[in-house]
C-alpha cells in the first residue's frame, strides 16, 4: 500500500526586544537567576500587565514578511495552566483574534518551488525555566515574559526535506527583518512539529503524532524520515497510531514516545481583561512595511540578473541580512562582485568560522575589503599576497597603507620586467635549447628564476606573456 | 433549572484547579455550580444581537508601553517570599518534565 505524509510545523520564535512583552523587565537571562525579574513577571496579585508597543510592532513586521493577513483587533488570551514555570498560572497568548492569518512562504526542494500556507501567526509571552535535581526542581524566572511569535503552518508540507527547506526559509526571512536572532542552537527558535500519513486517496488525514524539543533543523528532518517510516510499519503491520507526543532521540535517529494523550487538552481560554484593546492602523502597517529591507529572495535574483553570480553564489550570500549587506556595500565601494563573493564564502567564512565570531564583532570593514579586492583585480597584488593583506585586513589594517608598507606591491610593469628576464634568459642557454627542442618544463623553470629573482613579487601573468615572447623569437 | 452541572464535570475543573475534592463536597459543589449556571442563564435573557464582545472594561485603545528596559530590582524581595530558594532559584517539589508548551 501506498502513503502519504503530511507535516504542519509550530516554530516559536523570540523577539529581539529590550523589554518584556507585558512588563518593563529586562530580557536577559544569562543573567543572575530571577534579576530580571518584577512583580509582573511573578503574577503578584493587584499588578497589571502593560503591552510593549515593539512587540506588536514586531508582529506585524512578521506578518508583512510571511505574506500573511493582518488582524486590525487582534487581542490576548488567557490559557490556563499551573506549571512552576508561570508563576500567573496562565500565559497570556492570542487564541481567538491572533496577529495575522493565512500568509504563505515559498520553497524550493531540488529546483522544485512550492507554496506552503501559514495558517496562522499569534504573539505570547515564553515561561520561566525549569531546571531538574535529584529531590527539587529549581526555576528561574528571567524567560518569564520574553515576547514570542508563534507561526503555525497549515498542513501542506509532504515530506521531511520540505520541512527543512519551510524552516530554513522561515529563518532566512525573519532574520531578514531583524525582529529576532532566530538561532536554534540558542533557543531563540524553536519547532514542533505534526505528522500523520494516510494510504493515497484517503480524504481524512490519519492520525497525527507531535515531536517536541528538537534544537537543529536536520535533527527535524530525520526524525520526520524516521517517524514517517515508523508509522508505516505500524499500519502496514496492522496496528493502529495513537495520538502521543514523542521526543527526538539524536544518538540513535529514532523518535521516542513521551506520552500518550488523552482527549483535548483543556486550557480554558479566555479573553484577558488587563490589557487594552489594540487598533492597527493603515499608518502603522504601511511605516512598518516601508522599513521592510529587501528580501533574500530579492536580493537572490538581484545577484544572478544583476551581478552575475551563480544561484549557488546567491544562496550562499543571502544566508543572513548581515553578509548580503556586506556583499552589497562592498559592491557599491566598487568591489568585482564575483570577487567580493568569492571573498566572502571562502576567506572571510573561513575567517569566522575558525575564530567562532559573527562579522559585526570582527574588525573587517567594507572599506577595507573593497580596497583589497581592488588592489587584486587592478593587479596591484597577487592572490598569493591577497592573503597577508588579508590578515592584515582582519587586524583592522588598510590594505593599500599595508601594501605599501610592507613593500608587497605586484611587479606589473613591463618596463622593469623586461630587463630581468633578458638576464635570466641571457645566464640559462641551456634551458632555452631545452624549450626550443619541446620540453616544456623548461619554461617553468624560467619562471621560476624569475619569480625567484624578483622575490615573488612579479606578476605571473605579464611574466609569462614576456617570456613566451621572448622565446618565440 | 438544574442538574446541567453533573459530580463528574465538577471532578474535572477541581482537577484542572489541582483541587481534591471528598466524597462529601462534591454534591455540596456540584449544587452550587449549578446554580451559578441559572444566574448566568439569566444574564443571556438579556438581548445582545448586535452587540460587540466586551474584551475589556477599559475605554483605552492602543496605549501601550516604549521598549525600555527597566530593573526594578525586586529580586531579593521576591524570593524572600517564595515558599524555598536554593542559590537564588525558586525550589518545588519535583515535576516530571512535560516539556513546556
Amino acid at each position: 500500500m501506498n502513503f502519504e505524509t503530511t507535516i504542519g510545523l509550530e516554530v516559536h520564535i523570540e523577539l529581539k526586544t529590550n523589554s518584556k512583552i507585558f512588563s518593563p523587565s529586562p530580557v536577559d537571562y544569562g543573567d543572575e537567576p530571577n534579576a530580571n525579574t518584577n512583580v509582573i513577571d511573578w503574577g503578584y496579585p493587584g499588578v497589571l500587565p502593560s503591552t510593549n508597543k515593539q512587540v506588536v510592532a514586531n508582529g506585524i513586521t512578521a506578518a508583512l514578511a510571511l505574506n500573511a493577513e493582518i488582524e486590525r483587533h487582534p487581542h490576548f488570551d488567557r490559557k490556563n495552566y499551573f506549571y512552576p514555570d508561570n508563576p500567573k498560572a496562565y500565559q497570556i497568548t492570542q487564541n481567538d483574534k491572533p496577529d495575522a492569518h493565512d500568509g504563505w512562504l515559498e520553497i524550493e526542494v531540488d529546483g522544485k518551488k512550492k507554496k506552503i500556507g501559514i495558517a496562522e501567526m499569534h504573539i505570547e509571552e515564553d515561561a520561566g525555566k525549569n531546571s531538574h535535581g535529584r529531590n527539587y526542581s529549581y526555576v528561574d524566572l528571567n524567560r518569564q515574559g520574553t515576547p514570542l511569535i508563534e507561526i503555525v503552518s497549515k498542513p501542506e508540507i509532504s515530506t521531511p526535506d520540505e520541512a527543512y527547506a519551510y524552516l530554513e526559509t522561515l529563518r532566512q526571512r525573519i532574520q531578514f527583518t531583524g525582529i529576532s536572532d532566530v538561532k536554534m542552537e540558542e533557543g531563540s527558535m524553536r519547532a514542533d512539529v505534526n505528522i500523520s500519513i494516510r494510504p493515497v486517496g484517503q480524504k481524512e488525514f490519519g492520525q497525527k503524532v507531535e515531536i517536541k524539543n528538537m534544537n537543529s533543523f536536520n535533527y527535524v528532518r530525520k526524525a520526520l524520515a524516521y517517524e514517517q517510516q515508523r508509522q508505516r510499519q505500524v499500519l502496514m503491520s496492522g496496528g493502529k497510531i495513537q495520538q502521543e507526543t514523542r521526543r527526538f532521540d539524536e544518538k540513535n535517529n529514532t523518535t521516542i514516545l513521551m506520552r500518550v494523550k488523552e482527549g483535548a487538552d483543556d486550557y480554558r481560554y479566555f479573553p484577558e481583561p488587563d490589557l487594552p484593546a489594540l487598533d492597527v492602523s493603515d499608518e502603522w502597517i504601511n511605516e512598518l512595511r516601508e522599513s521592510l529591507p529587501e528580501m533574500p529572495n530579492e536580493r537572490k535574483q538581484r545577484y544572478v540578473e544583476k551581478l552575475g553570480l551563480t544561484d549557488y553564489d546567491a544562496m550562499v550570500l543571502t544566508q543572513t541580512k548581515e553578509m548580503s549587506d556586506f556583499f552589497d556595500k562592498l559592491v557599491e565601494l566598487g568591489a568585482d562582485p564575483k570577487i567580493a563573493s568569492n571573498y566572502l564564502q571562502v576567506n572571510v567564512n573561513g575567517y569566522l568560522n575558525e575564530e567562532q565570531v559573527d562579522l559585526a564583532d570582527t574588525k573587517i570593514t567594507p572599506e577595507n575589503l573593497a580596497s583589497m579586492i581592488k588592489l587584486i583585480s587592478d593587479g596591484t597584488i597577487s592572490s598569493k599576497m591577497a592573503k597577508k593583506v588579508f590578515k592584515a585586513v582582519t587586524e583592522g589594517e588598510e590594505p593599500k597603507e599595508f601594501v605599501e608598507k610592507k613593500g608587497l606591491v605586484q611587479l606589473s610593469d613591463p618596463a622593469k620586467l623586461q630587463p630581468i628576464i633578458d638576464e635570466i634568459l641571457a645566464a640559462n642557454p641551456q634551458s632555452i635549447e631545452d624549450f626550443n627542442n619541446g620540453k616544456d618544463r623548461a619554461k617553468g623553470f624560467l619562471v621560476g628564476q624569475i619569480m625567484k629573482q624578483t622575490r615573488g613579487k612579479a606578476n605571473p601573468q605579464v611574466v609569462n606573456e614576456l617570456l613566451m615572447k621572448a622565446l618565440n623569437k | 433549572m438544574a442538574d446541567r452541572i453533573d459530580k463528574e464535570t465538577v471532578n474535572h475543573v477541581a482537577e484542572l484547579a489541582k483541587l481534591s475534592l471528598t466524597e462529601d463536597q462534591l454534591p455540596y459543589f456540584t449544587g452550587q455550580l449549578d446554580s451559578i449556571m441559572d444566574l448566568v442563564d439569566t444574564l443571556s435573557e438579556v438581548d445582545t444581537d448586535g452587540v460587540e464582545p466586551t474584551y475589556s472594561v477599559t475605554d483605552q485603545i492602543n496605549v501601550m508601553r516604549e521598549d525600555v528596559a527597566q530593573n526594578w530590582g525586586e529580586r531579593d524581595a521576591l524570593l524572600n517570599n517564595a515558599p524555598e530558594v536554593a542559590d537564588g532559584l525558586i525550589r518545588v517539589p519535583t515535576i516530571i518534565d512535560e516539556s513546556e508548551d
